[in-house]
C-alpha cells in the first residue's frame, strides 16, 4: 500500500518536472536554444500567485493571473532579449538566457525581499479509499497534468500552428517557404511554455508553501535533466523524463539509507541513460544533411 | 510581361561578394534556367529571391510589387514557391503531411481537395505511400514529394533549386518531363541546373552565372548552340 501511495506521489512530483521539462524541450527543438531562464519563470508564477491570493484571495483567479503574466513576460523576453540574437553564436544566447535568468531571480528579491513567503493556495486535505491515504494536491497534480499534456499532444499534432511548429523545430528554411513566419511560431511556442511553467509553480507551492526567488532553479535544473534523457527537443520525451525522475525521487526518498543522495541518484541516472543512449530515450539522431 | 525582375542583385556572405549584381527577368509562362558551375551563385539567387537570406542591394519586383525587403513567408503567399536544393522535405512527418504543410500558405479548404488530387495525380507515387514517413521515401521519391509540397500552394512561380541533382539518369529525364508539364499548365518556372543540357532542351531563354555575375544570356537553342556554352557546360 505504502508502495502504492509512494507511487502516486512520485507520479505526481514527475508531472511537475514533465510540464517544466516540456517548456524546455519545445523552446530548443523550435528555436534551437536552452533557456536557462525556463526555471525562473516557475517562480515568477509562484509570486503571480502570492500577489493574486493576496489581493483577491481567490486561488482560481490567482491562477490564471499568474498563467497569463508568465505568458506574457515569456513572450517579452524571446522578443527583447533573445530574437536580436538569431543567427549568433549558440554560446551567446546561453549567455543571454543565463543573464535573463539572475535579472528575473534579482528582480523578484528586490520586489518580495529575501525572506521566503508562506503561499496557502488552498488547503485540500487528503482522501482515503482501500487502505490508502493520497493527499488531494497529488490527485489535482496528476488530473491538470494529464489534461495538459494531452491537448498539447493533440494540439501539436493536429492545429495547422502545431503542425507549423514541427516544421520549424526540423528546418527552418524548408518552413519558411511553405510560407510559415517562424518569428511567430517560436513566439508562440515561448509562450506556451511559459504558460506550462506557471501550472508546474502552481503544483509546487501545492506541495510545499514556501516561496523564495530560487523557487524553479533546483526544479528547473531537474526538469532539464528529464528533458535530455528522454530526448531533448521530443515532446513525449519530455513528458517521459519527467515521470521518471518523478518516481525515481520518491521512492529514493522512501529508503532511508539512500535518501539523503536523491539528487546525486537522479543526476547519475541522467548520466547513464546518456552513457547507453547519447540523444535520450526517445531522442532521434538527425541525420545530416549532404 | 515579367513576373520576376531582378535588378543589380548583390548578396555578401561577410567579405565574400557571392552575388556581384545580377540583373534578369522571368516572363509570365516562361520557363527560364540559371546555368553555372558550382559555386557560381545559382543556389544564393534564388535563396536572396524568395527572402531566405538577406539581399545586400538592388531589387526584385514581382507580380509587379517591390519584394525587395520582404521576409520569406509573406513572399511564398504571394504565390511564388520554391524546391529547395537538398529538397528538404520535412523528414518526420508523412507524405500527406508534408503537402499539407505544402498548403500552408492557403486558407483550409481554399482547393485543398482539388490541389491534393492534382498532385497524386502527378505523381502516383506519392499517392500510394501517402502514410509512409517521408524520410524513408527513396531519393528520386523524396524530389517528387518536395516538388508536390511546392505545388500545394498554388504558385504562379515555381523555382526549382537542382531538381535533378543525385538522381538516376531515368529518373532526370522523368523530372525535365515533369517540369515542362507543370509549365504547360500554366506555372511560370525558374530552374537552376548544373545539367546545362536537359534544362537548355527545356528552356525559353536562359542565363549563364559565373562567379557572382551573369556573363551570359539568351534562348535556349542559342545558348545550346554557343561555342563558349558548350565547351564550358555541355562538354562538347
Amino acid at each position: 500500500m505504502e508502495f502504492i501511495e509512494t507511487l502516486i506521489n512520485g507520479l505526481s512530483i514527475g508531472s511537475t518536472y514533465a510540464m517544466i521539462a516540456l517548456g524546455y524541450t519545445m523552446v530548443y527543438g523550435i528555436a534551437k536554444m536552452l533557456n536557462f531562464a525556463h526555471g525562473d519563470i516557475i517562480m515568477v508564477g509562484g509570486y503571480m500567485i502570492y500577489v493574486g491570493l493576496t489581493i483577491s484571495g481567490n486561488p482560481v483567479i490567482s491562477f490564471i493571473a499568474a498563467v497569463l503574466s508568465c505568458i506574457i513576460l515569456g513572450i517579452t523576453i524571446e522578443k527583447i532579449a533573445y530574437r536580436p540574437l538569431r543567427g549568433a553564436s549558440p554560446l551567446a544566447v546561453l549567455i543571454t538566457a543565463i543573464g535573463v535568468s539572475y535579472l528575473l531571480q534579482s528582480s523578484a528579491q528586490m520586489i518580495f525581499g529575501s525572506a521566503p513567503k508562506m503561499v496557502t493556495v488552498a488547503d485540500l486535505g487528503s482522501i482515503s479509499f482501500s487502505g490508502l491515504t493520497i493527499p488531494v494536491y497529488v490527485l489535482v497534480t496528476l488530473a491538470c497534468s494529464v489534461v495538459v499534456m494531452t491537448a498539447l499532444t493533440l494540439f501539436v499534432k493536429y492545429t495547422r500552428t502545431g503542425r507549423a511548429m514541427i516544421a520549424v523545430s526540423e528546418d527552418k528554411g524548408a518552413a519558411q517557404l511553405m510560407g510559415i513566419n517562424v518569428n511567430r511560431i517560436i513566439m508562440i511556442t515561448f509562450a506556451i511554455g511559459s504558460g506550462l511553467a506557471a501550472f508546474a509553480g502552481l503544483f509546487m507551492l501545492m506541495k510545499s508553501p514556501s516561496l523564495s526567488n530560487t523557487l524553479g532553479a533546483m526544479p528547473g535544473i531537474k526538469a532539464f535533466t528529464s528533458a535530455v534523457i528522454g530526448g531533448v527537443g521530443s515532446i513525449p520525451g519530455a513528458m517521459l523524463g519527467g515521470i521518471l525522475m518523478g518516481v525515481v525521487e520518491a521512492i529514493s526518498l522512501k529508503i532511508p539509507p539512500i535518501a539523503p543522495y536523491t539528487d546525486a541518484i537522479e543526476f547519475i541516472i541522467l548520466i547513464i541513460i546518456l552513457l547507453v543512449k547519447p540523444t535520450g530515450i526517445l531522442g532521434k539522431k538527425r541525420r545530416e544533411k549532404v | 510581361m515579367a513576373l520576376l525582375e531582378v535588378k543589380d542583385l548583390e548578396v555578401s556572405y561577410g567579405v565574400i561578394k557571392a552575388l556581384k549584381g545580377i540583373s534578369f527577368e522571368v516572363n509570365e509562362g516562361e520557363i527560364v534556367t540559371l546555368i553555372g558551375a558550382n559555386g557560381a551563385g545559382k543556389t544564393t539567387t534564388m535563396q536572396s529571391v524568395i527572402g531566405l537570406i538577406p539581399k545586400k542591394s538592388g531589387t526584385v519586383i514581382y507580380d509587379g510589387e517591390d519584394i525587395t525587403k520582404t521576409p520569406c513567408h509573406k513572399i511564398v503567399h504571394l504565390g511564388m514557391s520554391q524546391v529547395p536544393e537538398g529538397r528538404r522535405i520535412f523528414q518526420e512527418l508523412t507524405v500527406y503531411e508534408n503537402l499539407l504543410m505544402g498548403a500552408y500558405s492557403k486558407k483550409k479548404d481554399d482547393h485543398f481537395n482539388e490541389d491534393l488530387e492534382k498532385v497524386y495525380k502527378r505523381f502516383p507515387r506519392l499517392a500510394e505511400r501517402k502514410n509512409q514517413i517521408a524520410g524513408t521515401l527513396s531519393g528520386g521519391e523524396q524530389q517528387m514529394l518536395a516538388m508536390g509540397r511546392a505545388l500545394m500552394s498554388r504558385p504562379k512561380l515555381l523555382m526549382l533549386d537542382e531538381p535533378s541533382m543525385g538522381l538516376s539518369p531515368l529518373l532526370v529525364d522523368e523530372v525535365f518531363d515533369i517540369i515542362k508539364d507543370i509549365n504547360k499548365d500554366g506555372t511560370t518556372i525558374l530552374l537552376v541546373e548544373q545539367n546545362a543540357g536537359k534544362s537548355l532542351a527545356i528552356s525559353d531563354r536562359a542565363y549563364v552565372l559565373e562567379t557572382g555575375s551573369i556573363v551570359l544570356s539568351g534562348t535556349g537553342e542559342e545558348l545550346s548552340s554557343s561555342e563558349e556554352v558548350k565547351k564550358a557546360y555541355l562538354g562538347v
